[in-house]
């Protein structure tokens, strides 16, 4: 027994010992965004990287989850003859929960593994250290670039996600369950309220945040040489999964209840 | 002058210095020598605050360095270059890029007046048209070369190598502690090499410290090193495999 709560004891410790690195790391990225200079050609870049390179699979995965949806929702709706509705299910799902998490966890499996690996190597050879006798912070150079490129592209990508999952959706209404093209859409637009979207895109904003915090953070402290980069990355992206389904539970539940 | 007194890290129940007391003067090359993994990288690192001591200062310029904030400490970093085991260059970055990386961050001179600086840092090395060629492309000895010109473009007042002719030929070896030393003759800089090459370390030093046990057991100029009767440095400096230092670590297994 004595065994057991000292285990969860040290758990505990080590979880809040993690929660508070990171949030030390947050508070200094946001006091770092407003030091000039900021050098804008390095956000691009990073912005490039993220969005480009999983423009591809984002539409890949939304599509097919879109197409999905509307198979799923018609073996209901067809028991309920209220088939017109799988444009309006689709449209609610994708924007308001699926857009924005499905985009969230490629982003973090591609991008946010590339971030660890990347400031992990840099960690290990000492390229970190090297910044700092350049006199360069390492979360200016290193962390802040990634936190704003993240926390712009995830919007962005989850507005994209968004529109192929809907279109997915579209060409199964239309072409397999016989609804009309007009009576799709207008119903997919007369659904949809700004409130939906919008709550979309917070959530989606708060998942680039945690994705750039928490795979800067796993890089920066890698313990070893390749082996620690490799569990560091690993690492990364499980912790980013379960941060980013609690947060999107508690932005959901907030947003029910409170809006 | 930079001035050590009293240093002490531990890692975990590991004791890497033990109350450390060291002086460099101004202009001076010091050598420290030791075993590898006795700490003399962690002595280094102490020197440009990339590690903080659980108990000791260190005064540079008289000045406690763990009393400075990050603005001071960004201004003494311009006084102080630091050149890397591995180079430590920024593999995304080109070898103009690594090497002007001061100049193109903090400086409001033109990409052309950096190029000029950095053909200027990389001639002093002996290097001549790498500029465009990335880090991966390069050898060993030419990271390190790299590595002390991206040091030398802030024009420093100290310089502090770590290993810099370890991994490295022989031949290649001669030709940096060669470097070390036209440098310090050329810049008057002071300069501080962690070796535990004594062909180097005879090569460069004006000065010489063993660090055995967290603690600088012998100093003096290369010969009295070379001349030594203290078995420990003796040992060290011969490479013979049985001694003093060989015995303790057979008593700890």
């Amino acid at each position: 027994m004595i065994k057991y709560l000292s285990r969860m004891g040290r758990q505990t410790l080590t979880l809040f010992t993690y929660l508070g690195g990171l949030s030390t790391l947050g508070l200094e990225t946001i006091f770092c965004i407003f030091i000039p200079p900021i050098k804008k050609e390095r956000i691009f870049e990073q912005a490039k990287q993220i969005g480009l390179d999983s423009l591809f699979i984002v539409s890949l995965v939304a599509f097919f989850t879109g197409m999905i949806l509307a198979l799923q929702t018609a073996y209901l709706m067809k028991k309920l003859s209220s088939e017109i509705y799988i444009a309006s299910i689709i449209a609610l799902s994708l924007t308001r929960e699926l857009g924005p998490v499905l985009t969230a966890l490629i982003v973090a499996g591609r991008s946010g593994a590339a971030i660890t690996a990347e400031i992990g190597t840099m960690t290990v050879t000492e390229q970190v250290d090297a910044l700092k006798t350049l006199a360069t912070n390492p979360v200016k150079y290193l962390v802040v670039p990634r936190f704003i490129a993240l926390t712009l592209m995830l919007p962005i990508l989850t507005i994209y996600a968004d529109l192929i999952g809907i279109y997915g959706g579209y060409i199964i209404g239309v072409n397999r369950l016989s609804i009309s093209p007009s009576m799709y859409l207008a119903t997919t637009f007369d659904t949809l309220v700004n409130k939906d979207i919008i709550t979309g895109l917070i959530k989606a904003v708060f998942f680039g945040m945690i994705i750039s915090l928490v795979a800067c953070y796993e890089g920066l402290n890698v313990e070893g040489g390749a082996e620690g980069v490799g569990k560091s990355t690993t690492k990364s992206v499980v912790t980013t999964f379960i941060f980013i389904i609690v947060a999107d539970c508690f932005f959901t539940a907030l947003f029910y209840f409170f809006f | 002058m930079i001035e050590i007194k009293g240093l002490t890290k531990k890692f975990g129940d590991f004791l890497v210095l033990d109350s450390l007391d060291l002086k460099i003067e101004t202009g001076e090359t010091k050598v420290i020598i030791g075993r590898s993994g006795c700490g003399k990288s962690v002595l280094l690192k102490h020197i440009v605050r990339l590690l903080d001591p659980d108990a000791g200062i260190v005064l540079v310029d008289g000045q406690d360095i763990s009393k400075l904030d990050s603005k001071k400490m960004n201004q003494l970093h311009m006084k102080i270059g630091m050149v890397f085991q591995g180079g430590a260059l920024f593999d995304s970055l080109s070898v103009w890029e690594n090497v002007g990386f001061v100049l193109r961050e903090y400086s409001t001179l033109k990409e052309k007046e950096i190029r000029e600086r950095v053909k200027e840092a990389l001639s002093l090395v002996n290097l001549y048209d790498v500029e465009d060629k990335m880090p991966s492309e390069l050898s060993g000895g030419m990271k390190k070369r790299v590595s002390l010109a991206r040091a030398l473009c802030v024009r420093p007042q100290i310089i502090l190598y770590d290993e810099p002719t370890t991994g490295i030929d022989p031949i290649t070896a001669d030709a940096i502690n060669a470097l070390i030393d036209e440098l310090h003759d050329k810049l008057k800089v002071t300069s501080i090499v962690v070796t535990h090459d004594m062909r180097s370390a005879y090569k460069v030093a004006d000065n010489i410290a063993m660090l055995y046990q967290g603690k600088i057991i012998a100093e003096g100029t290369p010969d009295e090193i070379r001349y030594t009767h203290d078995p420990v440095v003796h040992q060290f400096i011969t490479g013979a495999a049985h001694g003093p230092i060989t015995n303790q670590d057979q008593g700890k297994e």
